[in-house]
């Protein structure tokens, strides 16, 4: 019959059109970017303080994206966070004595991890571990040591 | 006083007979579904009539409410210079709430009472009884199509509700109130998740509030009184049982999957 | 399929120590009931005696509280659900209103059962369509919508989907009722003429006396939940009950009272009664 035709078609394409929604949703509107790259190289930084530092936080060269990371955990002997970094592939040229820094996006922003290049002859690949790392700036730490100064420079 | 709490007594306890009832319907429905999905015209069918033609209410509402975020959330940004986070407040509350709460709520409204409607009115005229007498299983052939119908429409309505408002969020934000379209869409695509904000809220939100409404719509209709009233009050009840249910659970999922209680 | 055919005597439907309540009352005490195969048997009896339930316990709608029902060598009230669904394909009922999809066309309707049960072709299942539709006398109205037929045509077409898989026992549950008096002789010859033609057995519920006593071989007349009195049209006007002859020949008074018990007429105008 024309008109079952008819509603088969249309049916279709709701379905396609629901897809197609979806599609859209996953790769327009979210960071997908995340989880899609899947080959590089993996180093590690240790820290004293991650701050607010989160997995699948960005890892930036002069504020161009270079990796993610990909865990951190605990290290249990010397009580500092370990950081594992997913560097891409194409940036494997990184000076093995580059320094991380863990900064803020914004004034309140998300964490993420900024790498400021050494001038080391050898590079960065799997399994290195970056030595220079500064840790998370606590904004608490910040405000005691305003205030602190602000107390004795008072009293002068 | 003592009235009073009778009452609640009674309520209480046609609340859980009919939570028992209905869960143990979705079974019975459940194991009817790899044999009903054999006659795959039927179910097709009944996509078309839930789904496909519930599409201009979702994609007309959809539109209006990314509007209406943005407008809002426009004016609020606004006071603290932050309208760069435009597309990022439009995109989450569509994305978490609004797009699987509002499609589930409008589905409940539209598709659910035709469902309910549909399937008591066979009952009163004795359509049921008919089939059952020429050997013909009502609930595979009948039910059990609806349910399968209404369960994998509202998932696909939520996706096209939530693109279309997004889309007209940014419509309002960047060519009505005049937001910077890369600030618009790079802030979002930064600050939405795609595994928290698309696959756990608009995917499994959608997914349990399509088989809820279309469970409880069925089951109303088929348990309805074969007379008038009987079909009319099952009608009510199914917009009413399906909003509270959505609602309860959007805040269960919510708590479940995001937050803790 | 089996088919226990019982040699000593051939009835198609045993009914023996019926019984079934509904609340407080009985509908059914100790019934018994046996159709024989072939005849139309017709089940008559005042308003809301349970004839239309004592079919849908024939036909496994309804279970009984007790009793045996066999239909066909079979215990209706004990079969699985699947066994049931096998012995319905070998009955057609008949419902009071039709019981039509109202979605779809006379055609479809018809073809119904034939698509659920059977995998015919398209052109093989025409056939029988319309050879079922033209023996009702409804060939025409194939392509018609159940909404667009008369009532008496609506039954006609139900009958035709009821007979199209060819079953063994068909039930009629008031067939002649709200029917004008040109529909009501066509389903009275209907009943008789497929009956004889297609070997059927027919079982007819009804209080249309008149219309019963033309198409039926054997009535059962059932009141308070038992047999009143069982026989052929002729015997039953003339049997011995006078309750049975006043039901027959549609007298207003008689063992059954025109008037519904009250209080003395006179005492009441005169307000010394309550009403």
């Amino acid at each position: 019959m024309r008109q079952t035709r008819t509603i088969e078609i249309s049916t279709g394409l709701f379905i396609i059109l629901g897809f197609a929604s979806l599609f859209f949703l996953a790769t327009q509107t979210t960071n997908i970017r995340a989880y899609s790259d899947t080959s590089g190289f993996i180093v590690t930084a240790s820290f004293t303080n991650v701050g607010g530092l989160k997995v699948r936080a960005p890892v930036t060269m002069a504020g161009v994206n270079v990796g993610r990371v990909t865990e951190i955990h605990l290290d249990p002997v010397t009580f500092n966070a370990i950081v594992s970094i997913q560097i891409s592939q194409q940036f494997n040229q990184i000076p093995d004595d580059s320094s991380a820094s863990i900064l803020t996006s914004g004034l309140l922003g998300e964490q993420y991890i900024g790498i400021s290049p050494g001038g080391s002859e050898t590079f960065l690949k799997n399994s290195s571990k970056i030595q220079f790392t500064q840790s998370a700036i606590i904004l608490e730490n910040l405000i005691g040591q305003f205030l602190f100064n602000k107390a004795s420079s008072g009293s002068k | 006083m003592r009235f009073l709490l009778h009452e609640i007594y009674y309520i209480a306890l046609d609340f859980l007979q009919g939570m028992g009832a209905s869960f143990l319907f979705l079974l019975r429905l459940l194991s009817y579904t790899p044999k009903a999905l054999l006659r795959w015209r039927i179910v097709w069918l009944q996509i078309y009539s839930v789904g496909a033609m519930s599409l201009v209410l979702i994609m007309v509402s959809g539109l209006f409410i990314g509007m209406v975020m943005a407008l809002e959330s426009y004016h609020v940004l606004v006071k603290f210079a932050a309208t760069a986070a435009l597309g990022t407040g439009v995109a989450l509350s569509i994305l978490r709430e609004l797009g699987p709460v509002v499609t589930a709520l409008l589905f409940a409204g539209r598709a659910g009472t035709a469902l309910t409607s549909e399937i008591g009115l066979m009952r009163a005229t004795e359509q049921l009884a008919g089939m059952e007498m020429m050997a013909v299983n009502p609930i595979r052939r009948i039910v059990v199509p609806r349910f399968i119908a209404g369960a994998v429409s509202v998932p696909l309505l939520t996706m096209i509700f939530c693109a279309i408002a997004i889309l007209g969020g940014f419509y309002v934000g960047v060519d009505l109130m005049g937001v910077d379209q890369g600030a618009f869409w790079s802030q979002m695509r930064v600050n939405v998740d795609l595994v928290d904000d698309v696959l756990k809220s608009v995917v499994i939100k959608s997914i349990v509030f399509g088989v809820a409404i279309s469970l409880i719509a069925v089951y109303e209709g088929y348990y309805s009184l074969p007379t008038a009233e009987g079909v009319s009050q099952a009608t009510t009840r199914t917009v009413v049982n399906s909003s509270l249910a959505v609602l309860a659970l959007d805040y269960l999922l919510t708590a479940l999957l995001f937050h803790g209680v | 399929m089996m088919t226990e055919v019982n040699k000593d005597n051939d009835n198609v439907v045993e009914i023996s120590g019926l019984k079934y309540r509904v609340g407080n009352k009985a509908i059914f005490d100790r019934l018994k009931i046996s159709i024989l195969r072939g005849k139309i048997t017709a089940i008559m009896g005042p308003s809301g005696t349970g004839k239309t339930t004592l079919l849908r316990i024939m036909t496994g709608q309804v279970l009984p509280d007790r009793g045996r029902v066999i239909v066909d060598g079979k215990n209706v009230a004990r079969l699985a659900t699947d066994e049931l669904y096998e012995l319905r394909t070998q009955m057609g009922f008949l419902f009071q209103n039709g019981a039509l999809f109202t979605d779809s066309t006379v055609y479809e309707n018809v073809a119904f059962p034939l698509r659920e049960h059977t995998h015919l072709p398209e052109s093989l299942i025409r056939h029988i369509v319309l050879m079922k539709l033209q023996a009702v006398g409804l060939r025409g109205a194939a392509d018609m919508m159940p909404t667009e037929l008369s009532g008496g045509m609506a039954r006609r077409v139900a009958l035709a989907r009821a007979i199209v898989l060819d079953p063994k026992i068909i039930f009629y549950d008031e067939p002649f009722t709200g029917l004008d008096p040109i529909s009501m002789g066509v389903i009275v010859r209907l009943i008789r003429t497929l009956n004889d033609s297609l070997g059927l057995t027919s079982i007819v519920v009804s209080h249309d006396v008149e219309e019963v006593s033309a198409v039926s071989d054997h009535s059962y007349l059932i009141s308070d939940g038992k047999v009143v009195a069982y026989g052929t049209p002729e015997e039953l006007v003339h049997n011995k009950s006078a309750w049975v002859r006043q039901f027959m020949k549609g007298l207003a008074d008689g063992p059954v009272p025109f008037h519904y018990p009250a209080p003395d007429y006179a005492s009441q105008l005169l307000g010394e009664e309550p009403a």
